[in-house]
């Protein structure tokens, strides 16, 4: 995606800054920005690290493994078509565990294994099933309790409060991941009508 | 607000020390495992360098050069129609696509705004409750090599657009 995006930001940036006479601007501003990249790695590097290691003390105790149970009935709701006792069930838990802890690594592998296995009882091998849409919808929701990189990046700038956001953080993930839901439904709803009108 | 900002600050903590007595619990090499992921975040310091240099250079070109200014300045019109601050509005529209590059963007708006100011606090709550919704589709669609998404990307899309619709309102009416 940045193979595209990068170039054209260059391309319009630095053509409309030469058009317009605005060169010196442009030269202390990519020197600036270099620098401003060297800062803000330099000082986001204690956060992430010190929540990394935090993070990998949970991953290596059966915390996943216990929290997946409280997702029961949200699983139900959300995957109707998906047996309870499967593994698929399992890994799909795992990875919203993970998510919501803020283990994106942890998270993606799990979340890809989850994929393969529903891949392997999709009869319909180029097309999604309803829950691997599903699952993927969810997983374009940052479902996570705590924002960590933007708390390192308040920090790093200088706020007076980094993790005064995570209240707000909250309501606006739980408003998405409702518009989420009704929208997977519902289009899917208005897919399904289609379909069938084709046939 | 005292609550809720008592409620915010709280959760990190309470985070870490309910992982530390968990994993006390449980493991009794607790600071190796510490170690070991930490090392792990020195190398995504690391790995996210480079992409940040030339993102960074990129975008400061974009303001520098007034042609940020020169779009917000025909999309405002618009935007005011819906109330939507058109400062925010870069990262909005970057948000979905790259996530390095909205949070270059994001760091370019706090700085020059300021981190606590109406829009800072905009900017970091759309980071914290939105992801780069086009990456994750990709990734997870490409891993079994299915070609028809049906209705995920545009399903995903209108999610982004309340969470960041709703990320304005909250910090307008908490501020």
């Amino acid at each position: 995606m940045l193979n595209i995006v990068w170039p054209i930001f260059i391309i319009i940036s630095f053509s409309y800054a030469i058009l317009s006479g605005n060169i010196d601007a442009l030269n202390s501003s990519i020197f600036d920005s270099t620098s401003d990249a060297v800062n803000l790695s330099i000082q986001l590097l204690g956060t992430i690290c010190l929540w990394n290691g935090i993070m990998k003390i949970a991953n290596k105790t059966t915390m996943i493994e216990k929290l997946t149970k409280l997702l029961k009935p949200i699983m139900k709701l959300l995957f109707p078509e998906i047996n309870p006792n499967s593994n698929i069930h399992k890994e799909i838990s795992m990875n919203m565990v993970a998510n919501i802890l803020g283990l994106g690594n942890a998270a993606t592998p799990l979340g890809l294994k989850a994929m393969k296995s529903m891949q392997k009882e999709n009869e319909n091998k180029d097309t999604l099933t309803n829950s691997m849409a599903m699952f993927i919808v969810l997983n374009t929701a940052s479902i996570q309790i705590i924002p960590t990189t933007v708390i390192a990046l308040r920090s790093s700038l200088g706020s007076s409060n980094p993790t005064q956001i995570v209240f707000q953080v909250w309501i606006a993930t739980i408003c998405a991941a409702i518009a989420r839901n009704f929208c997977n439904k519902d289009i899917y709803k208005i897919f399904k009508k289609g379909e069938m009108t084709c046939k | 607000m005292q609550v809720i900002g008592f409620i915010s600050n709280l959760a990190m903590p309470m985070m870490i020390l309910l992982i530390v007595i968990y994993g006390i619990a449980e493991k009794s090499k607790i600071f190796d495992t510490f170690l070991e992921g930490a090392k792990e975040g020195l190398e995504i310091v690391f790995t996210i360098f480079p992409t940040l240099v030339g993102l960074f250079v990129a975008i400061g070109a974009l303001r520098t050069s007034g042609i940020i200014d020169l779009i917000v300045h025909f999309i405002t019109p618009i935007l005011n129609i819906v109330k939507f601050p058109s400062e925010i509005m870069p990262l909005a529209m970057l948000r979905p696509i790259s996530g390095n590059a909205s949070m270059a963007i994001a760091t370019d708006i706090m700085k020059n705004y300021g981190v606590d100011s109406i829009f800072g606090t905009m900017a970091s709550v759309i980071m914290g409750s939105t992801e780069t919704t086009l990456y994750t589709i990709a990734l997870y669609t490409s891993c079994i090599k299915v070609k028809k998404t049906r209705f995920v990307l545009i399903a995903a899309l209108i999610a982004d657009i309340v969470g960041i619709a709703v990320s304005v309102v909250v910090c307008r009416i908490m501020s």
